[in-house]
């Protein structure tokens, strides 16, 4: 038997490269398409797609979407939904404005008030979810009624703003640079160092796993992903770098990611919540607390809602009663199209991050190509039923 | 009389395992008909091929019912001919009226599907008398206790124009004045011609009915007894049900046997939904370092309700009691206070309450204990994980491919280690061990045995629930016997017998 396993184990890590993509196709697919469908708008939209300007809208329009992805993903993993985000953002706008145009609040006052009053939110909506056990989708769904109609009520249906530019910045400002000159030297330094640290960090957990024996991964695959990843971020810095620079709001979203990706994956939480969503039942037994761990997986959403809400209406320097309608929708979307499981326990940071790009750039793509806001809508919700057939199909397959 | 049903050399593989082979069993016509075993003696299995839960070509042998062979393709084939089983666990719609779930399935509806509830009602009045079911039609099954939802279903099964009757374990949850009831129901069907299968624990009520007894014992049918030829009583079944030899499936312990590390006092518990059903009655035991405790007793008694209240409240409500570490009380009110003090409980059912099966075996084995793989501020050394993981994968001999393998693929006795493991990882002081062995083919029976001899053998205090006696009577010092609720019964196994140990249930009924 001690041979059988030992084979086994060598066998393993001489997989063929074919084996092994078929293995992760759902990883790698992911990235894939992102670059398929990244090609096919820029030849759609004759290079109009990777234009710096456009490249920097890309990025000012989805942030909110992937800082709210994030949050969206841990509690889809934890095996629960929420509906009301959407309605969270124009919320919390909605007082942000009043607070500063009306009320003439210091911004940084009406930024940290704005996040606990998000996580106050979530800790409601969570505590009727974790304590009460009433179904997330129930809870949610009132909560979305509940902040939309605060929204209208604050507002008085009126549009409040502008806000004070120190406060815009947060959406709309740039890293400085160094004075004179259209080339962004210091944001494409940064672009290239966080490049370079990125490769570290793999190279770094490669050597670990080789140590132990560990790696699964061909290293012709392990050496293309990098390359890929290291020319995709220097092209983007680059392109960037050649307009503006970097956003504010690339740099608060770049680190949330990074937070956020090392929580799921190489935290005892991160674990808990997964071991939640997989079997709720055998982690209960297991000694983890998973009532409080809903409640907190809420909170935060809670808290990442109302980020979101403050960039939204800084972006557009306005609160209006629409702000933030059918956000939850992309949100969400973005999570299923990423790979998440809707039966809990499956799911990756990364993989919710791609899909918000996915349909980020898909909603940029067509705008330009001026595909009505109509065909839109059918043609995000063929890919989101597409993308979750496809889990469903290879799953089976497996 | 003619026999209606003739069940001739039935056999019936599982992979790796044999739950029936070469069963006869003959129910005359209008006869109640007895069947009496040890858990896992294949009579669910048995009913399960006859009622077409097994369809025919997935077992081996005849079926004949009514004079014709008949091979069902599944329960709608068995019931159309009117053999209607009713389970131990119900299968009403508890929201629902009476009516509603009589006529589930089979509705008195028009063509377009239109249901006439004028005649269900009606129909539904004319059943209950039969039962004698002094309810309106309209009632919820919810709002009506256990006893008259047992006799719901049976109005259900004559509803459905029923010639054979299967009743598996009808009184366990009812008081004696309900079971009293059903009993004379069964014979009152007995003298319109209904033929019954009763298949019950409580021997008692199997002989104060049953016209013929079938004993079944490992798979295969050890006797068949004549309740009108031969004077039959409870000593004679159990001789039967238990005959077996023990062989060294065993194998030998060296521990030291010490002071007393755990010890429950007065343990008192309700069923988790229904307050008023009191589960545990009063529990007192106690286990020495070194020593393996066992608790016998019938599906049913109590056992893992009692083990998963000790663990954390984990089960039941209005719970009390005292539990004792090296004779200092401490606190289980919530699953890491329990585990915090040495407690560690290994579920029964593995794949619903162990093991997180889409994750893989280092992720399980962790999951109990992560800061033990963490640093201080909780991030996760993966590497050190692995090692663990890989430590257990040796000492308990897990079978897989790498630490990396899904625990969905794995067999049953390896997710079992994969459980041992994550509990052994918290580092208890005792372990309650939930039918450790249960849907494990022998050599990995034989290995977790070898884990416990170990456990025990480094100072361990280990207590194990099982249903398989000749397991108890093996591997443990001394077997506590409950029953109902109730501790009814202690010895050292060196003094028990399967004998005695049933003599000790079936006792403990009639008081």
């Amino acid at each position: 038997m001690a041979q059988d396993t030992v084979a086994s184990t060598t066998a393993n890590q001489r997989v063929s490269i074919g084996t092994f993509l078929k293995h992760n196709i759902r990883d790698y697919g992911l990235l894939l398409s992102l670059i398929v469908i990244m090609v096919f708008f820029q030849f759609m939209t004759n290079g109009t797609l990777f234009k710096p300007l456009n490249l920097t809208n890309l990025v000012l329009q989805n942030s909110y979407i992937v800082i709210m992805a994030l949050g969206m993903l841990l509690i889809i993993v934890a095996g629960h939904i929420d509906l009301s985000v959407g309605s969270v953002v124009g919320f919390v706008g909605a007082v942000a404005a009043v607070m500063m145009v009306q009320w003439k609040v210091d911004f940084v006052l009406v930024f940290l008030v704005c996040l606990v009053l998000g996580a106050a939110i979530g800790a409601a909506q969570g505590y009727f979810i974790a304590f009460f056990k009433i179904p997330a989708f129930i809870v949610t769904l009132a909560g979305m009624l509940v902040f939309r109609g605060l929204n209208l009520w604050i507002l008085g249906g009126m549009s409040v703003g502008p806000f004070p530019v120190g406060f815009q910045l947060l959406s709309t400002g740039f890293l400085p640079d160094l004075p004179g000159g259209t080339f962004k030297f210091v944001s494409m330094t940064i672009g290239a160092l966080v490049t370079v640290a990125i490769i570290f960090f793999n190279v770094r957990e490669r050597l670990n796993q080789q140590k132990h024996d560990l790696a699964e991964e061909p290293f012709a695959i392990f050496i293309g992903r990098n390359v890929l990843i290291a020319l995709g971020f220097l092209l983007f810095s680059y392109l960037l770098s050649s307009y503006k620079g970097l956003p504010n709001v690339l740099v608060v979203m770049f680190a949330l990611i990074t937070l956020y990706a090392f929580v799921a994956s190489s935290t005892t939480i991160g674990r808990r919540i997964y071991a939640l969503g997989g079997n709720e039942k055998a982690a209960r037994l297991s000694g983890i607390n998973t009532t409080r761990l809903t409640f907190y997986a809420f909170l935060n959403m809670g808290v990442l809602a109302a980020l979101a809400g403050l960039i939204f209406a800084a972006r557009l320097n306005t609160a209006t009663p629409k702000a933030g309608l059918g956000f939850e929708l992309d949100v969400i979307a973005a999570c299923f199209i990423g790979g998440a499981s809707p039966t809990g326990g499956v799911g990756k940071i990364i993989g919710a991050v791609i899909g918000a790009f996915i349909v980020g750039v898909m909603n940029n793509g067509m705008s330009i190509l001026g595909v009505g806001i109509d065909m839109q809508q059918v043609i995000k919700g063929i890919v989101l039923l597409a993308a979750v057939c496809l889990d469903v199909y290879y799953k089976r397959k497996n | 009389m003619d026999a209606i049903l003739e069940m001739r050399g039935i056999t019936k593989t599982f992979p790796g395992v044999k739950a029936l082979s070469n069963v006869n069993l003959s129910v005359k016509s209008g006869e109640i008909h007895g069947i009496v075993g040890e858990n896992g003696a294949g009579k669910s299995t048995l009913m399960k091929v006859l009622s077409g839960v097994y369809p025919h070509g997935s077992y081996d042998g005849a079926i004949h019912f009514a004079g014709e062979e008949r091979r069902f393709r599944d329960i709608a084939d068995s019931e159309h001919l009117g053999i209607i089983i009713i389970h131990q666990e119900l299968a009403l719609v508890p929201l629902l009226s009476i009516a509603e779930n009589i006529f589930l399935g089979s509705e008195i509806a028009n063509k377009a599907g239109v249901i006439d509830w004028n005649a269900a009602f009606r129909r539904t009045k004319e059943l209950l008398k039969k039962v004698g079911l002094n309810e309106s039609p309209q009632t919820l099954i919810d709002s009506i206790g256990v006893g008259k939802q047992q006799l719901v279903e049976i109005a259900k099964a004559l509803s459905k124009n029923v010639k054979l009757l299967i009743l598996d374990e009808p009184t366990a949850s009812l008081n004696e004045s309900d079971s009293e009831a059903l009993l004379a129901l069964l014979r009152e069907f007995r003298t319109q011609g209904i033929s019954s299968i009763l298949i019950s624990h409580k021997l008692n009520e199997i002989l104060e009915v049953a016209d013929t007894i079938t004993i079944l014992r490992d798979g295969s049918t050890v006797d068949r007894l004549d309740c009108h030829a031969e004077k039959i009583d409870e000593a004679r079944i159990i001789k039967s049900m238990v005959g077996r030899d023990l062989t060294d499936r065993y194998p030998d312990r060296n521990a030291t046997i010490g002071d007393t590390i755990f010890e429950v006092k007065n343990w008192n518990a309700y069923h988790a939904i229904h307050a008023d059903r009191h589960l545990i009655k009063g529990i007192d035991l106690h286990v020495k370092m070194g020593e393996v405790v066992g608790i016998a007793g019938l599906m049913g008694a109590g056992r893992t309700e009692f083990g998963m209240s000790v663990f954390g409240k984990s089960y039941g409500q209005k719970i009390s009691g005292r539990v004792f570490m090296h004779g200092k009380e401490v606190d289980v009110s919530t699953i890491p206070r329990a585990m915090e003090n040495g407690i560690a409980y290994v579920t029964e059912d593995r794949k619903t309450y162990g093991l997180v099966l889409i994750d893989d075996i280092k992720r399980n084995i962790s999951l109990a204990n992560l800061p033990g793989v963490s640093s201080k501020i909780g991030v996760v050394d993966d590497p050190k994980e692995i090692l663990v993981a890989g430590k257990y994968r040796r000492d308990l001999n897990i079978r897989c491919s790498s630490v990396f393998q899904q625990t969905v693929n794995l067999s049953g006795g390896n997710q079992q280690k994969v459980v041992l493991s994550k509990w052994l990882f918290t580092g208890p002081e005792v372990l309650i061990l939930d039918e450790p062995t249960r849907g494990i083919d022998v050599g990995a029976k034989y290995e977790i045995y070898g884990i416990i001899n170990s456990l025990a053998e480094s100072g361990k205090a280990v207590i194990i629930i099982s249903s398989e006696m000749p397991e108890l009577l093996g591997m443990t010092d001394r077997i506590y016997i409950m029953n109902d609720g109730r501790i009814v019964g202690e010895m050292p196994t060196q003094e028990a017998t399967q004998e005695k140990i049933m003599h000790t249930i079936m006792k403990s009924w009639e008081d």
